[in-house]
């Protein structure tokens, strides 16, 4: 299994609650929005907890993998990107994609969101590449290939898509609204 | 202001006192709905300790100031990290002294009755839990029903009596939490006794717990009489204590019945269910004692703490009793049951010996309420 890629790594392991989460608090402070940050930790209940003070705090759960006693968590730090306007014209919804993919359409898919988002869920064929990443590697693809751009709300795939058209590519959609509310097919590396 | 540790015990004697007590849990949201500390005059305040990161001032109008206050957590760190917060703000209060983990462990030991030969009966409440187990002592021996898995509580219990433990006897296979009745055979030399139809997939030898074969402890013969009542599962058996005490096991409780469904055959033992609490139970005499194997709310406990009520006394106010209509008995006992208990499988195979988790494993698996009956 390969290493999730994160931006940050915060050990706590040893540590007894509320020591993790004083931790990962101290961390996500210091952490740029929408980047992923990694929590070692052996308390059983950081679990739960962590999930339910993301909840609380308005940070993305990613997921948990359990690692002998260690257990790792992974977390986006909220973005506030809901607020922003969606500005590229060409869209699909959840339901017209998965249509296709249950078609067994062969279809360009982009995954825009970070890796460890990608990790514990994305639907089965998309190919990651984080926003961050996306004018080092646009070069992978042919300028007239039809492009479904995907991440978790609509808003990094807006900015992706609009990326993409001004370097000259021609069908580009975004894919509205995303992974939040996916009910298709979904794969997990872990 | 300092803070100061508060035990299990000191906490238990508050709920069979019936004081006041005002309990800040800090655990998060869903782990205090799923289970807390109860007492009929205790009142409660959940915001997980992940809230309070940043200080307390924002709860300080939500405490009452003329009120003993408890904070609570999981193991008790961040019980006291809040606490020591509180303290500054100039509040006196207390922490759970090893947290929920301590809470579900606490037995408390309470004497329900007398033997006709000067032997003693006692119930051991698992308070946090609402487990029940028993031991009785009779001229030196002692017999323990149902013990869990904290066994020094009974030997130390069975010492300070001067009594030696004869025999350990389990009602049936538990789902909820892990027997102790093995490990104190085996430490002690006593006949571990199972239902031998609960006991097909143990890996262990055991005694056949039979209807018909009564045991006995003390010189003066204290009979303990094994009575055959399938329902919560296919081998649950009951006793009759020295004709005067009858323990229930998982299938009458004070204000409840058994549940039928936790070894996934919930459909076909409804009829030996009802078998069980409408005929075998209704030819006993009133005059027993009830002493089961659980109870569910705070208001099942008696003044002095213990859990117990007549036959009779339960046959007219048991709702679980009175269902006239067969057809609605089975859906009361097989639609809408509770959630079932935390890691039941789990538990069962312990209890049956296929699989030895260690013991912060077993902690983990019997968190929770104990969830065995249907109201």
């Amino acid at each position: 299994m390969e290493p999730i890629k994160t931006n940050m790594l915060v050990d706590a392991k040893g540590l007894a609650c509320p020591m993790p989460i004083v931790r990962t608090k101290k961390a996500m402070n210091e952490l740029e929005p929408g980047k992923v940050i990694e929590v070692h930790a052996t308390d059983k209940g950081s679990r739960a907890d962590i999930q339910a003070w993301a909840k609380s705090s308005g940070h993305q759960y990613l997921g948990t993998i359990e690692e002998g006693e260690v257990l790792k968590h992974y977390l986006r730090k909220s973005s506030g990107e809901e607020k922003e306007e969606i500005k590229h014209p060409h869209v699909i919804d959840n339901e017209e994609l998965t249509k296709k993919i249950n078609n067994q359409e062969n279809i360009l898919l982009l995954d825009v969101r970070e890796a460890a988002e990608y990790a514990f869920n994305h639907i089965p064929g998309a190919k990651s590449i984080p926003l961050g990443e996306l004018d080092e590697k646009m070069a992978e693809f042919e300028k007239s290939e039809t492009i479904y751009v995907v991440c978790r709300t609509g808003n990094r795939s807006d900015l992706a898509a609009q990326k993409l058209t001004s370097n000259g590519f021609e069908n580009v959609i975004n894919v509205m609204p995303g992974m939040s509310n996916w009910s298709g097919p979904v794969d997990s590396n872990k | 202001m300092s803070i100061t540790a508060m035990t299990s015990k000191e906490v238990t004697l508050k709920i069979f006192n019936r004081e006041k007590l005002f309990i800040l849990d800090v655990r998060n949201e869903g782990d205090f709905q799923d289970w807390k500390i109860e007492g009929e005059n205790f009142t409660h305040l959940n915001v997980p300790y992940f809230d309070l990161l940043d200080g307390v001032e924002g709860i300080l109008d939500q405490i009452p100031g003329d009120e003993e206050i408890l904070v609570v957590c999981a193991k008790e760190g961040s019980s006291i990290f809040v606490a020591e917060m509180l303290s500054e703000k100039g509040l006196n209060v207390s922490y759970l002294q090893g947290g929920m983990k301590t809470w579900s462990e606490h037995l408390e030991p309470v004497k329900v009755g007398d033997l006709q030969d000067g032997g003693e009966i006692y119930q051991f409440v698992r308070i946090g839990k609402g487990c029940l187990s028993y031991m009785a002592i009779s001229n030196g021996e002692a017999a323990i029903i149902d013990s869990t898995r904290m066994t020094e509580v009974y030997t130390d219990f069975a010492k300070k009596m001067g009594a030696t433990i004869k025999h350990v006897f389990d009602t049936h296979l538990h789902a909820d939490h892990i027997s102790g009745g093995r490990t104190i055979a085996e430490q002690t030399g006593a006949t571990y006794w199972l239902p031998p139809k609960d006991a097909e997939e143990v890996t262990f030898s055991y005694s056949r717990l039979e209807e018909g074969n009564d045991v006995w402890i003390g010189h003066t013969k204290i009979a303990i009489q094994p009575v055959y009542s399938p329902g919560h599962t296919i081998g649950s058996t009951s006793f009759v204590i020295d004709d005067r005490y009858l323990l229930t096991g998982d299938i009458l409780f004070i204000d409840s019945i058994g549940r039928p469904d936790l070894a996934g055959k919930a459909e076909d033992w409804v009829v030996d269910l009802r078998e069980t609490l409408y005929k075998r139970y209704q030819e006993l005499s009133d005059e027993l004692i009830v002493l089961p194997a659980h109870f569910m709310i705070v208001e099942e406990l008696n003044e002095n703490g213990s859990v117990s009520e007549k036959l009779g006394a339960l046959y007219a106010r048991n709702h679980g009793l009175n269902i006239e209509n067969e057809a609605d008995f089975r859906k009361a006992v097989t639609e809408n049951l509770p959630p079932q208990p935390n890691a039941y499988e789990e538990i069962r195979e312990t209890n049956m010996g296929k699989i030895n988790p260690d013991i912060e494993k077993q902690r983990e698996m019997e968190i929770g309420p104990n969830r065995c009956a249907v109201r």
